[in-house]
């Protein structure tokens, strides 16, 4: 205030300085969202590397056979609830094993969704893997065998820097797809 | 060794505010329109949003190429809309974080403002989907790996029967009903939810400001639009799901926390965000408790509204009379709204230390500070001030500026107070018409940045006779000064005593043309 009402050179170097100030203000304010908006760059993997997904949501063979009703077991329920076989809710868990170049990646039996677990088992995982050539073999079991594999595929791949490589599972389709 | 480090953040902040106000001016100073920086902020992204999107295709297939013909084809409005959309985005990120850091420094989140607090972490937990659920409908390479780590991010929690993620596993696998759900996630559900979230943050405080001031508007939209054509914001490679994505240009404000998924695990990451979310919850809590809510003395109250008016939290309220006393109405205080700040027993007419026939018990007042304490501790100060006569300087200043003690010497004697507001401009005509003092200096927070929001703007617009009570026409002005500098050294205010001490030498003594009546001045 003191300086705006003085000599005419100093109320235009106060406001020059002002102005001045909010510009350099203005400036580093634009240049922090400039940059932090696109840079620095972000890998979330390494560019050499390529990845391998496997995935699938399957539902599991009941853990308890169905059983054919006999005609007067079937008259005995509603009508509206009457079905030729009496199954359990409650479905197997579902064993899914993935290979690379003859090494297990993972072995696992995944449990049944839903409260009683009568819903189907899915599962998501990746692998960061290095490019070049392999082989990828992929089994699954959903039933109540107690040794092997219910479905196995394998494939020769050669993998690229950044190929993203899908096992996929769809048993109505014949069993695993590679992507 | 903690008092120290505690009291070194504001004396930092208060630095760095005093270089923008030498820049913008008090009143425009950006570090004391925070939240309605933010708020302006959102509504240049919804403005700017809405433009985007009626160029917007809502599909997988042709959501990147609408987006790439707007920031190309028609980059002197549709592109220029879109960065201002982004930029605009992150600004209000930051601003938001520097809003959070600052009520957290100068402790403007406890006590009765621990709901202002305590409200504006859900607020965060909109802000940044809101963002991050943007950058997926772009459909590039950002918008890959948003997809993909905010799916593996929802999936550790026990909502989807099915991995979230299979959606993004290849090319084939996205659908545009996963799309159309982003977008009206991003367009309509967060952003309805994020203004009622606003709403909510704002509820207990009274004459919120949610506009910055015009030129500082103006000012932040024209750097905006500047940025936006100098470096258009710009999308990357299409979403490709046959390859991994590998140096993104990355959105550091609203991805920052990304990086967790990938280098640790989601159950990390949501343990980092549940965590620090909690923390910050938890903030209020910490010490020093509660000082006393203000009380009420009906006996004292005459239901006049002025503490009602002033109380900057809506601590304060009207309700019928209860004490069968003469008049309509009574204040009632909400002991939880209450910050004691004291402006509400600045306010009251009642609080005049120029009364001698009753004791001094305003309608309303502290019980940690009560007015006739003020007025004890005024008088013990005049008593101490036995220096230079004609330039005796009574001193009233509020806590949380600077420390008053070291302003004390023979010609100058301190009074302490909760908030500057608190101080009825009685007092100030008391010590000047009784000559307890020559002069009388105020000192409070910096203009537009008052602790109790509008402590400073009351005091001023009662002493220019604007707001009730107003100091008297007899006081001579020229024997009152305001100093509103909030965290400053000793030394920049002992300058400014000098000063005003000097003024007074040159006025000479004090001789009032009438004395005040020894009685009760005002009545309730």
């Amino acid at each position: 205030m003191i300086i705006s009402e003085g000599r005419p050179l100093q109320k235009y170097l106060y406001y020059g300085m002002r102005y001045a100030g909010q510009v350099a203000a203005y400036a580093a304010f634009l240049a922090l969202l400039g940059y932090f908006a696109s840079a620095p760059t972000y890998s979330p993997v390494d560019p050499a590397a390529a990845m391998l997904k496997l995935s699938f949501i399957h539902v599991g063979h009941h853990k308890v056979e169905c059983r054919k009703m006999r005609p007067e077991e079937i008259a005995q329920l509603a009508p509206n609830m009457r079905q030729a076989l009496n199954c359990s809710r409650e479905r197997l868990p579902v064993t899914i094993e993935l290979e690379l170049d003859g090494k297990l990646l993972l072995h696992r039996a995944v449990i049944a969704s839903g409260l009683s677990h009568d819903r189907a088992a899915s599962i998501y995982d990746k692998f960061v893997v290095s490019p070049g050539h392999h082989r990828v073999t992929a089994r699954l079991r959903d039933s109540a065998r107690t040794d092997g594999f219910d479905y196995t595929r394998s494939t020769e791949v050669e993998l690229r820097p950044r190929q993203n490589f899908v096992v996929d599972f769809d048993a109505e389709s014949g069993g695993f797809s590679f992507h | 060794m903690l008092n120290h480090i505690l009291q070194a953040g504001p004396r930092f902040l208060a630095r760095i505010e005093k270089l923008y106000s030498a820049a913008f001016t008090s009143a425009w100073n950006p570090l004391y329109h925070l939240g309605a920086l933010t708020v302006f902020f959102f509504w240049v992204v919804v403005v700017s949003g809405v433009y985007v999107f009626l160029f917007f295709e809502t599909s997988v297939t042709h959501a990147y190429e609408s987006v790439e013909w707007l920031t190309h084809t028609q980059w002197y409005l549709g592109g220029v809309m879109r960065s201002l959309h982004r930029y605009a985005s992150d600004a209000a990120v930051v601003t938001i974080g520097v809003h959070m850091a600052k009520e957290f420094v100068t402790g403007r989140y406890r006590g009765a403002r621990w709901f202002s607090w305590f409200t504006g972490i859900p607020l965060l937990w909109l802000v940044f989907p809101l963002g991050i659920t943007g950058y997926w409908l772009v459909w590039d390479q950002l918008a890959q790996y948003v997809a993909i780590a905010s799916s593996e991010l929802l999936d550790v929690l026990p909502i989807f029967s099915d991995p979230m993620a299979r959606n993004f596993l290849t090319n084939e696998s996205v659908s545009d009903r996963f799309f159309t759900l982003m977008a009206f996630l991003h367009l309509i559900g967060l952003p309805v939810f994020l203004l009622f979230a606003i709403w909510l943050h704002l509820l207990r405080i009274s004459r919120p400001i949610v506009n910055p001031p015009l030129g500082l508007a103006v000012g932040s939209l024209a750097a905006l639009t500047v940025l936006s054509l100098l470096w258009p914001a710009l999308s990357q490679a299409p979403a490709d799901f046959s390859t991994v994505t590998t140096a993104i240009g990355f959105d550091w404000f609203y991805l920052l926390a990304y990086p967790l998924l990938d280098y640790g695990s989601p159950a990390l990451m949501w343990l980092v965000l549940i965590g620090s979310s909690t923390f910050l919850c938890l903030l209020p809590l910490l010490p020093p408790r509660r000082r006393p809510a203000a009380v009420v003395s009906l006996p004292n109250c005459n239901g006049c509204g002025r503490c009602v008016a002033d109380c900057p939290y809506n601590a304060v309220s009207l309700a019928p009379r209860s004490d069968g006393l003469a008049y309509t109405e009574e204040a009632v205080v909400d002991t939880e709204l209450c910050t004691a700040c004291g402006i509400c027993a600045g306010a009251c007419p009642t609080s005049t230390p120029l009364r001698r026939k009753s004791e001094l018990v305003p309608g309303i007042d502290l019980p940690g500070m009560p007015i006739h304490s003020l007025r004890d501790w005024t008088l013990a100060a005049a008593v101490q001030l036995g220096g230079e006569p004609g330039a005796r300087v009574l001193v009233y200043g509020c806590t949380s500026g600077v420390n008053l003690t070291a302003l004390r010497h023979s010609s100058v004697a301190v009074v302490e107070l909760q908030c500057i507001a608190q101080l009825p401009p009685a007092f100030i005509d008391f010590v000047i018409s009784r000559r307890h003092a020559d002069g009388v200096l105020l000192l409070g927070c910096r203009a537009h940045d008052c602790h109790y929001r509008l402590g400073v703007q009351w005091m001023d617009e009662r002493l220019a006779g604007k707001r009730d009570p107003y100091l008297r026409a007899r006081v001579p002005r020229e024997r009152v000064a305001t100093y509103w500098g909030g965290q400053v050294t000793p030394a920049e205010i002992t300058r400014e005593i000098d000063a005003f001490r000097a003024r007074l030498r040159a006025l000479g003594p004090y001789r009032p043309v009438t004395v005040a009546a020894s009685t009760d001045e005002v009545a309730p």
